[in-house]
């Protein structure tokens, strides 16, 4: 397990526990979840407080007349559903196991796009209005200064990048509102390999990435 | 009126751990008397919960049905330690709504690699349960308004700049209550 020294927020954890966040936002904590004990016991506790809110009785709505019938009836030829799960190498693998459901493979399976000066991206299929994307940064290398219209949150996955908010490795996630104009640094030494979710289009300041966002998908 | 309090003070106690033992019943033994219990409590929060989510009646109904089909199959499945039974029933609840109302997927946390469990330690299971409901009152004692705002939170599908605004939720009030249950999460999962 790694050291994690940048968490996940209340606004953003609590989103996830009551199933309210666009599918982007739902993939990066599950993600740094499964890196982060703290965060998935801070989860614990925010799922709590929505099954304290079912479990008001104010809240009940009758069901149909037949429906424990129904059910009993769907139950008693049903076998029992065991979760095999096999055990898994998790130290073999740079993505945590929601990751690879949606590349449908580890790193080496990324279809990488180039966006200039060595960077690239693959950006994932999710559904709803926030996108995600893989970024590729060599190391040393510095990312387009950018801000945002909107709430970027980005996970390390490989490496580490340092910004005016500090330094983040393996593990660790920068959530950035509109405020934060950064410019990302990979360290030396390991390329940086990041899951990035945004919920508007990024705003790079240099002319040449703004002139190509619209190409690129970003 | 003595003994009549103190006996229904007795079942209020044990209310959330009557249902962890009702879920052992139903993994353990298959036992379809306790489910019908665990149905006839549950269900109908369940359908008012997907209602309030937007969900139509008969919509609601039908998905309300399928969370109790989810409970009674993965029974093997809940950990008293880790969750009350009302807690796991809203996150079957919260997955199915994802599933039916957004027709997105929802990604899961990796498991923890640990591989089978031991029997949960009693008293974790305890002190969990009853932090619950000491949450649940906690909740309950909220100024109305503020109420409202989480049970938004939780059952209105608020937009995302909404949630970024991350103003308003009372969340500071009922703070105290979450650490307490962080604590008793962290010692259960330690």
């Amino acid at each position: 397990m790694e050291t994690i020294n940048h968490h996940l927020n209340d606004t953003l954890l609590m989103g996830y526990a009551a199933g309210t966040l666009p599918e982007a936002f739902n993939l990066i904590v599950a993600t740094h979840i499964s890196m982060c004990d703290e965060c998935r016991a801070r989860l614990g506790s925010f799922e709590a407080v929505g099954g304290s809110l079912i479990e008001d009785a104010d809240a009940a709505v009758p069901m149909a007349s037949s429906a424990l019938g129904d059910v009993m009836a769907r139950i008693s030829g049903a076998s029992r559903a065991d979760d095999i799960r096999l055990p898994v190498a998790r130290e073999a693998r740079t993505f945590p196991a929601p990751l690879v459901d949606y590349v449908g493979g580890d790193l080496a399976d990324v279809k990488w796009r180039s966006l200039g000066g060595g960077v690239r991206h693959a950006v994932l299929n999710t559904g709803g209005k926030a996108t995600a994307r893989l970024l590729h940064i060599p190391a040393g290398t510095k990312l387009p200064e950018h801000g945002h219209k909107g709430l970027e949150a980005t996970l390390v996955l490989q490496g580490a990048f340092s910004d005016a908010d500090g330094r983040f490795a393996r593990g660790d996630i920068e959530i950035a509102g509109e405020d934060l104009d950064h410019t990302p640094v990979a360290d030396e030494g390991e390329d940086c390999i990041c899951l990035a979710v945004t919920d508007a289009p990024l705003k790079f300041s240099g002319w040449i990435p703004r002139i190509a966002q619209p190409f690129l998908g970003i | 009126m003595q003994s009549e309090r103190s006996d229904s003070r007795a079942k209020d106690g044990s209310g959330k751990t009557e249902w962890v033992l009702h879920m052992r019943r139903i993994a353990a033994e298959r036992d379809q008397a306790a489910f019908a219990e665990v149905f006839e409590h549950f269900a109908p929060r369940v359908k008012a919960f997907l209602m309030k989510s937007g969900a139509s009646d008969s919509l609601a109904e039908d998905c309300a049905q399928d969370v109790m089909v989810t409970l009674w199959n993965k029974a093997h499945m809940f950990d008293p330690a880790r969750a009350s039974v009302a807690t796991w029933v809203f996150t079957i609840a919260r997955n199915r709504r994802i599933d039916a109302l957004r027709k997105e997927r929802r990604p899961e946390p990796e498991d923890l690699p640990w591989g089978p469990e031991a029997e949960p330690d009693q008293a974790d299971i305890l002190s969990l349960q009853q932090e619950s409901e000491l949450l649940g009152r906690a909740l309950k004692s909220l100024p109305e308004k503020q109420r409202e705002l989480i049970e938004k939170a939780y059952f209105g599908d608020l937009s995302h700049s909404e949630i970024a605004a991350d103003t308003g939720l009372p969340l500071g009030t009922i703070k105290s209550r979450i650490r307490l249950a962080l604590e008793r999460l962290r010692h259960a999962m330690r």
